[in-house]
């Protein structure tokens, strides 16, 4: 420390350099400003005592508080269950297709189901579950359901699922091939009966001959369709696979059969019971007052 | 206040004690030479330390400190109409604030019954008669924006009486100051005690001062937070403890402040931290109405015996230091107008008083305007102060102010009680339906803002052969319009489907919701129907 002097003025020190004739005053810090400084010390000393703080090989220091961010979470979602317990208790005691009457805990369901749904099928049926028709996974706010679209059913389908391979109960329908069965003229001929009954193209007596032959026994005479085989209307206009000629014809000659999981033991029974609630509600699903009344369908549905 | 230079003039620099003591050289030598003021002498030492004499060492008069550290206020009693005006503003505007959350207003069953609540939970801003929701907050902004205009008609009409009377830091300080003269005694009384040494007797009347400001400030801040929820359950959940804790935080925050601000920083807070001032002296011009000391008719100032002894050499100020003593900001008016004048005439209370006792006419230090002031010492006819109010500045403000005002209550009374808005769903846009029709479906809000239930019909209008359902009402009961009941002083969510037949265009139409009462409101929203192969 060079050259340390008294500036003559102020009576301070400085700190000793010079820089083209301008020297510097050792003025001392502000006193607060270093009993900030201090107290910010022993805090983090504090803070690293009572927190995790220091990173080791596997983990980090655990602090005598035992704070830990993931504990937290865990305590949040705990509470959020909590809350949620009533709800769930309620929605596992009620039968599925008495839920509409109760319209506060229907809402409940259908706001649960809609988060489940984002989560577990909107990779299939789409965010908005309009699904897919290039891709083949059907559209749940229409009024078109493959094996029916009452709660029961739609719970039904989730539990078990379509083509599930190892659940006994899961929904199965097969389409046989086609495929050599038919020759060119009586292929068009098919394909131009079955967009007929939707009115899409003039029928042919050869077609309706054939239709009768090799269809009817599961889309039924008028192409009604079954929703017990799970065999698709055909004179409607949702077509799952397309309905140009070209669709069809391959849809006959070598058919698409969609599946989906089951959700039994991958989801808790409430869950899934809020899904079906929610697309239910998504606008398909208003047949269902009329299917629950009639005790007969309910049987059916109930394998 | 030694330094008597009978040559100065109004404007001369303020002189306090501290300042004189640092700057009695520069000070003195400066004035006498240059009659410059010492806040440039501040701004600049080196010029005036310049006009020093060689052999003097200059840096030695160099102050330490560029500010002049606060000399606390101890201002005296006074009475007189300004004070009994003060006294009556004061009364009034604490009565409204501590006041206004008590008184009921009858709303029905389903509306609070608080006059002027803020209900910050449900979102509505309750003003006796009119219902505020926020989708209205215009309302509230036209509020502020009169509040504004109000300040600047007032500035321009009266100068800064919004300051000397209704300001609340002006209001609470001249309460706490009332609180200081209650407990301490006046002005000479406070000032012993306050030099005097922290003995027993000192110390149980600052603590019983403090209390009092405690109770004050509580009171201040408790007050507020009646506003914002229903008074008399907010008192007892307070005193249960079963309050939000956003309301014992209020409290606890507008406490401190009100016993800080009110209580210990008083005219600090209008003369350092408060910008109000700074943008008033921007408003003010030679015609706003001030408080101003006539130093034609002051100056020289000189004692009743000098005066006496010398006839026609003396003004009229005697320089009893009564216009200083009772200032609440502690500044001498006969320095000009400045900031730190908060335009209360106090001054011209004791003042005039003085003026009495001696027998002279009152009105030394008046409310005058700056013209009329050059005109009276001119010897010119002046007007009155009241005509300055008159003025087309002023009428032009108070015309803006007003027709703000008049147009906020036109709208308020013609607005619907019934509002809609739509949102179309867009994923997906539309729903092919089995038989070939096109479903849209749409989230609908229905505004009730009345204080009942009301029956609402919704309807689809231009979209020739729609019909629609709710997430309610089935598909089997769609029809063109359907009924809902709207839950009083509600805003209710309606999904509602469309369904077009087969072959409807991409299309705007309407929905309409209309009040099935003697009333008929009703509201219209655009919005659009979404088809396949319709997208734009």
């Amino acid at each position: 420390m060079a050259n340390k002097r008294i500036d003559e003025p102020t009576g301070t020190e400085t700190v000793g350099h010079e820089w083209d004739g301008i020297e510097e005053l050792d003025t001392p810090m502000p006193r607060w400003w270093l009993w900030t400084l201090y107290a910010t010390i022993v805090w983090g000393v504090i803070y690293v005592i009572l927190y995790p703080a220091w990173p080791l090989i596997n983990k980090a220091t655990e602090g005598v508080l035992g704070w830990s961010s993931r504990g937290e979470l865990a305590e949040e979602m705990s509470v959020v269950d909590q809350a949620r317990t009533t709800v769930r208790e309620e929605l596992a005691r009620i039968p599925i297709e008495r839920l509409p009457e109760n319209s506060e805990l229907f809402g409940q369901a259908v706001a649960g189901g809609r988060s489940a749904f984002q989560v577990h099928c909107s990779q299939c049926h789409g965010s908005g579950a309009a699904g897919s028709q290039t891709l083949g996974y059907p559209n749940l706010n229409d009024d078109d359901w493959l094996w029916g679209g009452d709660l029961k059913a739609i719970e039904y389908t989730l539990v078990n699922g379509i083509r599930a391979p190892g659940v006994n109960d899961t929904r199965m329908s097969v389409m046989p091939p086609f495929e050599g069965a038919f020759d060119a003229d009586q292929l068009t001929a098919v394909t131009n009966h079955v967009l007929s009954l939707s009115g899409k193209a003039p029928s042919t007596a050869s077609g309706a001959q054939l239709y009768q032959d090799n269809c009817s026994v599961c889309h039924g005479p008028a192409g009604e369709g079954n929703r017990e085989l799970g065999a698709p209307r055909l004179n409607d206009a949702i077509w799952l696979y397309g309905s140009s000629p070209e669709q069809l014809r391959a849809q006959i000659l070598n058919p698409k059969m969609g599946r989906m999981p089951h959700w039994s033991g991958r989801l808790d029974p409430v869950t899934i019971k809020m899904l079906s609630a929610y697309v239910w509600s998504l606008g398909g699903g208003e047949e269902f007052v009329e299917v629950a009344e009639d005790p007969a369908v309910e049987v059916d549905e109930e394998p | 206040m030694k330094n008597r230079d009978p040559s100065r003039a109004s404007s001369a620099p303020p002189r306090r004690e501290g300042a004189e003591r640092d700057w009695s050289v520069v000070v003195e030598d400066g004035r006498a030479k240059t009659n410059e003021p010492v806040s440039s002498a501040v701004a600049n030492p080196e010029a005036t330390t310049l006009r020093h004499e060689p052999h003097e060492p200059p840096r030695q008069h160099l102050p330490t400190k560029l500010f002049e550290k606060r000399t606390k206020v101890h201002n005296k009693r006074i009475d007189g109409r300004f004070r009994r005006f003060k006294w009556f503003v004061m009364f009034v505007t604490l009565a409204i604030y501590y006041a206004t959350p008590w008184i009921r207003w009858d709303r029905g069953p389903y509306a609070p019954d608080q006059a002027v609540l803020v209900d910050l939970a449900n979102r509505r801003f309750y003003m006796f008669g009119i219902e505020i929701w926020p989708h209205e907050f215009y309302y509230v902004a036209g509020l502020l924006i009169m509040a504004a205009l109000g300040l600047f008609l007032v500035t321009s009409a009266v100068g800064r009486a919004w300051c000397g009377y209704a300001c609340p830091q002006t209001v609470w300080t001249d309460l706490f100051q009332h609180v200081d003269r209650f407990v301490d005694g006046d002005r000479n009384a406070r000032m012993r005690l306050d030099a005097a040494p922290l003995g027993p007797k000192k110390f149980a009347k600052r603590t019983f001062k403090y209390t009092i400001y405690l109770v004050i400030s509580f009171w201040t801040g408790g007050a507020w937070i009646m506003y914002f929820a229903d008074a008399p359950t907010l008192v007892r959940d307070f005193w249960a403890g079963e309050a939000a804790p956003a309301a014992y935080i209020t409290v606890v925050i507008l406490t401190l402040t009100t016993f800080t601000l009110g209580g210990f920083m008083r005219e600090q807070v209008c003369i350092y931290m408060c910008p109000w001032p700074r943008i008033q002296t921007a408003m003010m011009d030679e015609k706003s109405l001030l408080v101003t000391y006539k130093d034609w008719r002051g100056e020289p100032r000189g004692s009743v015996k000098k005066a006496q002894k010398n006839p026609g050499k003396f003004g009229d100020c005697i320089d009893c230091l009564q216009c200083v003593a009772v200032c609440p900001t502690g500044i001498d008016i006969r320095e000009g107008p400045q900031v730190g004048c908060i335009t209360c005439a106090l001054c011209i209370d004791a003042c005039d008083k003085v003026m009495a006792d001696i027998g002279r006419p009152r009105g030394l230090i008046d409310y005058a305007t700056l013209e009329d002031c050059e005109k009276e010492a001119n010897g010119e006819p002046t007007r009155s102060p009241w005509k300055a109010i008159f003025r087309p500045r002023t009428i032009a403000y108070f015309l803006i102010w007003g027709s703000i005002g008049l147009a906020m209550l036109f709208a308020l009374g013609v607005r619907s009680h019934v509002g809609l808005s739509v949102s179309p769903d867009r994923n997906p846009p539309y729903i092919l339906m089995s038989d070939g029709s096109v479903r849209n479906s749409y989230t609908l809000k229905l505004r009730n803002m009345e204080s009942r239930p009301r029956e609402m019909e919704i309807a689809v209008e231009g979209l020739p052969g729609a019909l629609m359902w709710t997430d309610t009402i089935g598909r089997d009961d769609a029809a063109g319009t359907q009924i809902k009941t709207v839950p009083a002083d509600q805003v209710l969510s309606v999904r509602a489907y469309v369904i077009a037949p087969e072959g409807t265009s991409t299309q705007e139409f309407n929905f309409r919701v209309t009040s099935r009462d003697e009333q008929q409101e009703s509201a219209t929203t655009e919005t659009r129907f979404d088809t396949p192969g319709g997208e734009r």
